[in-house]
C-alpha cells in the first residue's frame, strides 16, 4: 500500500512539473497583459495554434528549438491581433478574445491536419534523477528545460516589473490610464506591447504540449488549459512569481488522473480529468468577491469589470 | 411579470412611453437611422468575406469555388436547404443562450455545455423510460428534464456573477469543459453502450421515442421551437418590463441598483432562459437527431451560437435568419471537406475569420453622417 502510495506520489510530482509548465507559460504572459489593464481570453487559441506551429516547425527543420521560435511567433501575430484590434475605440477586449480564441483553434485545426501522423523531434529533457535508483523518480525528475525557462521568465518579470522604468510604465497603464497619458505614455502602443509578448509567451506554451508533454500534436491536445491558465492570473494576484505557483498546483491537480492509472486505478479517470476545471472553478469562487473589486487587480481591469 | 414591485413598473413603463424614438421622427428617417446595424455588420461579412477569399488563395483554393459549394451544400436545392434549417434549429437555441444575458451586460458563452449536459441527461434518463411510459410523455419529460438541466448549468454562473464576482466568461466556459468531462465519465463508463464497440455512447432511445419531422419536410421540430422561442423571448426582452428592467441593468448597472432593480434575480433568470435554451438544444440534438448520447454532442454549435448572437446584435428575432444562414455554412462545411479536399476546420477559419472582424467593425457606429439624425448632421 505505501508502495502504491510513493508510485503515486512521485508520478503526481512529475506530472506537476510536466503538466504545469504551459499553465505556466500562458499565466505568465496574460499576468504581463493584465499588468497593462487589458485581458486576453484569446490565449487558448494561442495556445493551440503555437503547439500545431512548433510541430510543424520542428517537423521540417529537424530542430525542436526553431519549433518553440516558431510557437512563439505565431503566438505573438494572435497576440498583436488582439492588440490592434483593441486599439480602435469602442471595441470590447473580452469578446476580442473569445474571437481570437474561435479563430486561433480553426487555424491550429486547418494547418494541423497533416500533422497529426509524422512525428517530430521532441524537446530533449534534462535528467535530473540520474542518481536515484527508483525508475519512477528517475522518470519524474526528467524535466524540460522549458521549465526552468518559465521561473527564470517569471522571476525576471516579477523583478522587473517592480524595478524598471519600464515595468512602472507598464502597471501605470494598467492601474490608471488617464495619469499615463497625462505622463506622456501612448497607453495603446504599451497595450499592444504587452499583448503581443504575452501572446509570445503563451505560443511558447503551446510548444510545450506539442514537443514535451503530451509530446504529439492532435486536435484534443489542449482542452482549456489556455482559460484555466488566464483564470489562474487572478488567484496569482497579477504576480508572475505567484503564477508559477499556482500553475504548479494546477499542474498537481492535472496530474491526480494520468498518476492513479500509474497504479491500475482506471475507475473514474474521466472524473479526476475534471479535477482541474472543478478546481478552477473553486479557487475563482473563493479568491472572488462580489462587494470589493480583487485584491492587487490593476485599476483599469477593475473598471472594465 | 411580478418581478418588480409595481411603483417602478408604472415608472418603466412611463420611460418606454416617453423615449423619443418613432414620435418625432419619420418613418423614413426612423429606418435611415436603424439601417446602421445592418449596414455595418454586412460591411464586416464583406471584409471578412474578402480576407477569407485571400486565404483560401493563398493555401491554393479557388474562392469562387467555395462559395459555390457553401451554395450547393448549404442553399442550392431542397434537400441542402432541409439539411440547413435541420443544422439552424441548435443554432438559434444557442444564440439565444448567448443573447439574453448579453443584453444584461454579461457574456456568458456556456452554450455548448448547457447543451451537452441537456442532451446527456434527458438521454441518460429518458432509457428507462422507454417501453414504459408512451413516446409523447417520455419526450415532455425528456424536454423538461434537458432544459432545466440547462438552465441550472448556465444558472450556476450567473448566481456566481452575482453572488460571488466571479467573471462570467471565464466560468461559463469552465462549466463547459466540465459538463463534456462529465458525459465522458458516464458515456464511456456505466452507461456504455456494450452494443456499440466503435464509439462510446449511451443506448438508443429508439426510433418509435424519437422527436417527427415538421409534415411534408425533411426538418424536425426543434426549428418550430427555436422560432417560437426567439419570437417569446424578443417580446419578453422587449415589451415587458421585466425586459426593460433587464435592458436598463446591461445599461448601467450602478443605475439599475439605485432604481431598486432586483439585479441579482435578473442576472439569475436571464441566465437560466438562457441555459435552458441551450438544453434544448442538446434535447433535439439527442431525441430528433442523434437518438442516443455521445460525443458528437460537442459539436461546436455552442460555439457558433456565439458568434451568431453577436452578429444579430443579441436580437431575439435577427438570431432566426442568421442562424439559417450559418446553418447553411456549417452544413456545406462536409462538401467542401470532400470537393476541395480542405480539413473540417476550414468552416472554423472563416467563423473565428468573421467574428473577429464583426467585432472590430464595431468602432465604426458612430462614424457615418449617412445614419445620424439630421438635426445632429446640420451641426457638425
Amino acid at each position: 500500500m505505501n508502495d502504491a502510495l510513493a508510485t503515486v506520489l512521485i508520478a503526481m510530482l512529475g506530472g506537476a512539473i510536466r503538466v504545469s509548465t504551459p499553465f505556466m507559460f500562458v499565466a505568465l504572459g496574460e499576468c504581463l497583459t493584465e499588468k497593462s489593464g487589458r485581458i486576453n481570453l484569446g490565449l487558448e487559441g494561442t495556445l493551440v495554434l503555437g503547439a500545431m506551429c512548433a510541430y510543424a516547425a520542428s517537423y521540417h527543420t529537424g530542430s525542436p528549438w526553431l519549433g518553440v521560435l516558431a510557437a512563439g511567433v505565431a503566438g505573438s501575430l494572435l497576440g498583436a491581433i488582439h492588440g490592434t484590434i483593441c486599439k480602435l475605440p469602442k471595441v470590447n477586449d473580452v469578446a476580442v478574445g473569445i474571437a481570437m480564441m474561435l479563430f486561433g483553434t480553426g487555424l491550429a485545426f486547418f494547418f494541423g491536419k497533416p500533422y497529426i501522423q509524422p512525428s517530430a523531434p521532441r524537446l530533449p529533457s534534462i535528467a535530473l534523477g540520474a542518481f536515484a535508483d527508483n525508475p519512477g523518480l528517475k522518470s519524474a525528475l526528467d524535466v524540460n528545460p522549458l521549465f526552468f525557462v518559465g521561473i527564470i521568465i517569471a522571476l525576471l518579470l516579477g523583478w522587473a516589473l517592480k524595478n524598471t522604468r519600464w515595468g512602472l510604465v507598464v502597471r501605470t497603464v494598467g492601474d490608471s490610464a488617464p495619469a499615463a497619458r497625462a505622463m506622456g505614455i501612448s497607453v495603446d502602443w504599451v497595450r499592444f506591447l504587452t499583448t503581443t509578448t504575452g501572446g509570445f509567451l503563451a505560443g511558447i506554451g503551446g510548444a510545450f504540449l506539442s514537443l514535451s508533454y503530451p509530446g504529439s500534436w492532435n486536435q484534443g491536445l489542449s482542452s482549456g488549459q489556455g482559460l484555466m491558465a488566464v483564470a489562474l492570473v487572478i488567484f496569482a494576484r497579477w504576480d508572475p512569481v505567484r503564477c508559477v505557483l499556482a500553475a504548479l498546483l494546477f499542474g498537481g491537480a492535472g496530474a491526480i488522473g494520468p498518476s492513479l492509472q500509474a497504479i491500475g486505478i482506471t475507475q473514474g479517470y474521466y472524473f479526476f480529468n475534471s479535477a482541474p476545471y472543478i478546481l478552477t472553478l473553486v479557487i475563482m469562487v473563493a479568491t472572488s468577491s462580489a462587494k470589493r473589486s480583487a485584491k492587487d487587480m490593476p485599476g483599469e481591469l477593475a473598471v472594465s469589470r | 411579470m411580478a418581478l418588480v414591485a409595481p411603483a417602478t413598473t408604472d415608472r418603466a413603463t412611463h420611460i418606454t412611453a416617453a423615449q423619443p424614438t418613432s414620435v418625432s421622427r419619420g418613418f423614413v428617417e426612423q429606418l435611415r437611422i436603424s439601417s446602421e446595424y445592418i449596414a455595418i455588420p454586412a460591411i464586416a461579412l464583406v471584409v471578412a468575406g474578402a480576407l477569407f477569399a485571400a486565404f483560401l488563395m493563398l493555401v491554393g483554393k479557388s474562392p469562387l469555388e467555395f462559395i459555390a459549394y457553401v451554395w450547393q451544400g448549404g442553399f442550392g436545392s431542397l434537400f441542402s436547404f432541409q439539411n440547413s434549417l435541420q443544422r439552424a434549429a441548435p443554432l438559434i437555441l444557442t444564440a439565444l443562450a448567448v443573447a439574453i444575458p448579453a443584453r444584461l451586460g454579461l457574456t456568458m458563452i456556456g452554450g455548448e455545455g448547457a447543451l451537452v449536459m441537456g442532451g446527456f441527461t434527458c438521454a441518460a434518463l429518458a432509457i428507462p423510460m422507454v417501453g414504459i411510459l408512451p413516446p409523447w410523455l417520455t419526450l415532455i419529460i425528456m424536454a423538461l428534464i434537458a432544459a432545466i438541466v440547462g438552465a441550472l448549468w448556465v444558472g450556476l454562473a450567473g448566481f456566481l456573477r452575482y453572488a460571488h464576482g466571479v467573471n462570467e466568461t471565464i466560468s461559463s466556459l469552465l462549466l463547459t469543459y466540465i459538463g463534456i468531462a462529465f458525459m465522458n465519465f458516464f458515456v464511456e463508463g456505466m452507461l456504455r453502450d456494450a452494443a456499440n464497440p466503435n464509439k462510446p455512447s449511451t443506448k438508443q432511445i429508439g426510433e418509435a421515442y424519437m422527436v417527427g419531422k415538421i409534415p411534408g419536410t425533411d426538418v424536425h421540430w426543434g426549428l418550430v421551437a427555436g422560432i417560437v422561442l426567439a419570437v417569446l423571448l424578443y417580446i419578453l426582452m422587449e415589451r415587458t418590463t421585466f425586459g426593460f428592467a433587464a435592458r436598463v441593468t446591461g445599461g448601467n448597472i450602478r443605475a439599475a441598483l439605485m432604481q431598486g432593480l432586483p439585479v441579482g434575480r435578473l442576472i439569475l433568470i436571464c441566465s437560466m432562459i438562457a441555459g435552458a435554451c441551450a438544453g434544448l438544444a442538446g434535447f433535439y440534438e439527442v431525441a430528433a437527431i442523434q437518438g442516443r448520447a455521445n460525443a458528437s454532442l460537442a459539436a461546436g454549435y455552442g460555439f457558433t451560437g456565439i458568434l451568431v448572437s453577436f452578429l444579430a446584435r443579441h436580437n431575439p428575432l435577427v438570431i432566426v435568419p442568421v442562424a439559417v444562414l450559418f446553418g447553411g455554412l456549417v452544413a456545406a462545411g462536409g462538401l467542401i471537406q470532400r470537393r476541395m479536399g480542405m480539413p473540417d476546420a476550414t468552416v472554423l477559419v472563416l467563423q473565428g475569420l468573421i467574428f473577429v472582424v464583426l467585432l472590430a467593425s464595431e468602432t465604426l457606429y458612430g462614424r457615418f453622417d449617412l445614419f445620424k439624425e439630421a438635426k445632429l448632421r446640420e451641426r457638425t
